[in-house]
């Protein structure tokens, strides 16, 4: 069903809809930014559609809503050991086709990747709903289309946000009543992004000898580059990696316990072994690795790219890495070798 | 020619070498400025000057070869560059009145540098509004963050602007990126203890690199900004040094309301025999807590203030005998 509502029956809506969930969208945190005297878009609760921030990308995805940045798995009193609960209420999140089709690849990673699914992940998931933000421009950045990225399906309600009025589709049964309330019918539906402002080619790794992409001297230059700082896999709404953490509150170590944080490949100490042992210790390594995950491995494993070309990595990377110029020096390469 | 020196110097005209010649010093505050003036500048230079212009270690700009005959003339011409900086409150055509509170210099800031805590061109220029026209010789400078690019050390009133590094732990990914940038490029004050960051705010500088490292913003800045003043810097003949830190984490009203407390107390403490005394030189002589009593009084510090108890200042003397008499 196609809903027409203005912006304040917007906000009488998004009141009575947070009774029974909680509304998160990308909004701008002034002054939070890491330079002084500037904002920082990101995901948070939202109230009003004046709390939506629609015209600048969020520097970090929503995924922490589904996959927490720091996550305590169980704790330990003595022979004792519970999970902590996670909130009832579920979440409503105000998102874009690529950032969902995000969560599409990480739901690959945590629910589809081997015989069990992630508990953790799981329950929290099963929690969301998507109101997807049409979104017809993009970014400076973005390649969603190159990546089959810029469509989905996965929404409850998909949102057009005019200038003066918000268009709605409400497919999912449960907010039809809420829209009906608020809105006035009309015909809607959502239109996709059907070109990309970054234009990027992706290779065809098809015939390819792996092991000279792997040795190729492309990555080197990213040695010299990249300064191993993680922003791009902390910005990333695919980056799925985490480490443990055990920890003890008191001396007798009665008291404890384990959790999961975000690691990425790109960090200091994402591939240290005991012993001391490194694989990656070269920052090109880092560069080779993360790419071929986005881009190749991935894919071979579940079909489709793992990258969904939201382009946040190429906005946050303060070495002006861009991940697409990369994926293009990549094709141009890729491409030498089949003529050769 | 008839000139009277004092008058001619304290409208920002100063004697040369060349008799007859004088050079206008053009006023920026916090060093900062809209390219149009540079026309009026370049304008002067051209017209009445030698066709130079000098950039001054104050971020100032002075133009050489004038003659002083000209100088009621260039007055009504700067015009627009006084009101700019708001050097007057009336928007005289006699040019500068004043000369003795030196030109209020600032790193390039927030407005451009990633590292910076503040806009400090938009301090400097408040300052001097506050302070400016004064006749007493008082250099003041205001610098972006602790690297001090714009030698704060090196005035009467050096300004550094802070950030008090806030921590959210549930977004710490323990990568330590600011443990190591602390420990590597500053004091150290961060540690990891069993995967949580613990500050020790006695070491913090408030410099802001760790919120500037931070992968996911678990550190963040402060809501409030911060300042801490290093006083009594000096070049000279006599006793070059560094400046020391006189008041940590204050507000800016704290910071200008000090600023300002300053001149009553030159004012009641110098030595008028002398044709000029820097100040400086007056907290040598009555003692640090007579200057630090004096300059606080009135000022509500904030909770987190911290002010020095004794201050000794490093620096040298160019001859032990010149301090015997």
């Amino acid at each position: 069903m196609g809903y027409k509502l203005s912006k304040t029956s917007f906000d009488r809506l998004l009141q009575a809809m947070s009774k029974r969930y909680v509304p998160v969208g990308p909004m701008c945190a002034k002054n939070a930014g890491a330079f002084s005297d500037t904002d920082s878009i990101r995901y948070g609760k939202i109230t009003s559609y004046a709390d939506l921030e629609l015209a600048q990308k969020s520097y970090f995805s929503p995924k922490e809503f589904v996959f927490p940045i720091r996550e305590t798995l169980f704790r330990f009193n003595g022979s004792n050991r519970e999970v902590p609960e996670v909130a009832a209420r579920p979440i409503a999140i105000f998102a874009r086709p690529c950032d969902i089709n995000g969560f599409n690849r990480l739901d690959s990673v945590f629910l589809e990747n081997g015989p069990e699914k992630d508990f953790y992940y799981a329950r929290r998931r099963k929690n969301i709903k998507f109101f997807m933000i049409e979104c017809l421009t993009g970014f400076e950045s973005c390649f969603c289309v190159t990546m089959k990225a810029n469509k989905t399906a996965d929404y409850s309600v998909a949102l057009r946000f005019g200038e003066d009025e918000i268009l709605a589709e409400v497919k999912d049964e449960e907010f039809i009543s809420l829209f009906e309330e608020y809105g006035e019918i009309i015909d809607y539906k959502p239109e996709f992004k059907e070109s990309d402002n970054a234009k990027v080619e992706l290779p065809n790794f098809e015939g390819v000898d792996l092991e000279a992409v792997f040795n190729h001297p492309l990555w080197k230059e990213y040695t010299q580059r990249c300064i191993a700082c993680g922003r791009c896999n902390t910005s990333c709404v695919t980056c799925s990696c985490f480490s443990m953490q055990d920890t003890a509150y008191d001396a007798a170590k009665t008291l404890s316990e384990r959790r999961r944080v975000w690691a990425g490949c790109h960090i200091d100490g994402f591939t240290d072994m005991a012993g001391g042992h490194s694989f990656r210790k070269n920052n090109g390594d880092r560069m080779r690795f993360k790419t071929m995950h986005k881009i190749y491995d991935f894919a071979a494993r579940f079909g489709r790219n793992m990258c969904v070309g939201c382009g946040r990595c190429d906005d946050v990377c303060p070495e002006y890495i861009s991940f697409s110029a990369c994926i293009n020096k990549l094709s141009e390469i890729i491409k030498e070798m089949k003529n050769v | 020619m008839d000139i009277n020196r004092k008058t001619v110097t304290k409208n920002a005209f100063r004697i040369t070498k060349t008799r007859g010649k004088t050079a206008l010093r053009v006023r920026v505050p916090g060093g900062h400025l809209i390219a149009d003036y540079l026309t009026l500048i370049h304008d002067i230079a051209k017209k009445y000057g030698n066709g130079t212009v000098h950039i001054t270690t104050r971020q100032g700009f002075e133009i050489p070869g004038i003659d002083f005959e000209k100088m009621e003339e260039i007055n009504k011409l700067i015009k627009p560059l006084l009101e700019y900086v708001e050097a007057v409150p009336e928007h005289s055509e006699a040019g500068y009145p004043a000369a003795g509170t030196r030109n209020i210099s600032a790193c390039i800031g927030n407005r451009v540098c990633p590292f910076a805590n503040h806009d400090t061109t938009a301090l400097a220029k408040r300052i001097e509004k506050t302070v400016y026209p004064h006749d007493f010789h008082f250099k003041i400078a205001v610098t972006g963050c602790p690297n001090d690019c714009i030698k704060a050390h090196m005035q009467d009133f050096g300004i550094i602007c802070l950030t008090e590094p806030q921590y959210d732990e549930s977004r710490c990914i323990s990568c330590n990126a600011c443990v190591n940038v602390c420990k590597k490029k500053v004091t150290g004050a961060l540690k990891d203890e069993n995967f949580r960051i613990v500050r020790n705010a006695d070491l913090c500088i408030g410099c802001g690199e760790c919120v500037l490292k931070c992968p996911t913003q678990a550190m963040f800045r402060s809501e409030k900004r911060y300042f801490r003043m290093v006083i009594m810097g000096r070049t000279g003949k006599k006793n070059p040094r560094l400046a020391e830190i006189f008041i940590d984490w204050a507000d800016e009203d704290s910071v200008v309301q000090i600023i300002k407390n300053t001149y009553k107390y030159v004012d009641r403490y110098i030595d008028r025999t002398l044709p000029k005394e820097h100040i400086g030189y007056i907290v040598d002589r009555t003692g640090y807590p007579v200057f630090r009593d004096m300059v606080l009084e009135g000022v509500t510090l904030g909770p987190k203030t911290k002010v020095a108890q004794h201050i000794s200042w490093s620096g040298y003397r160019y001859k032990q005998s010149s301090n015997m008499s």
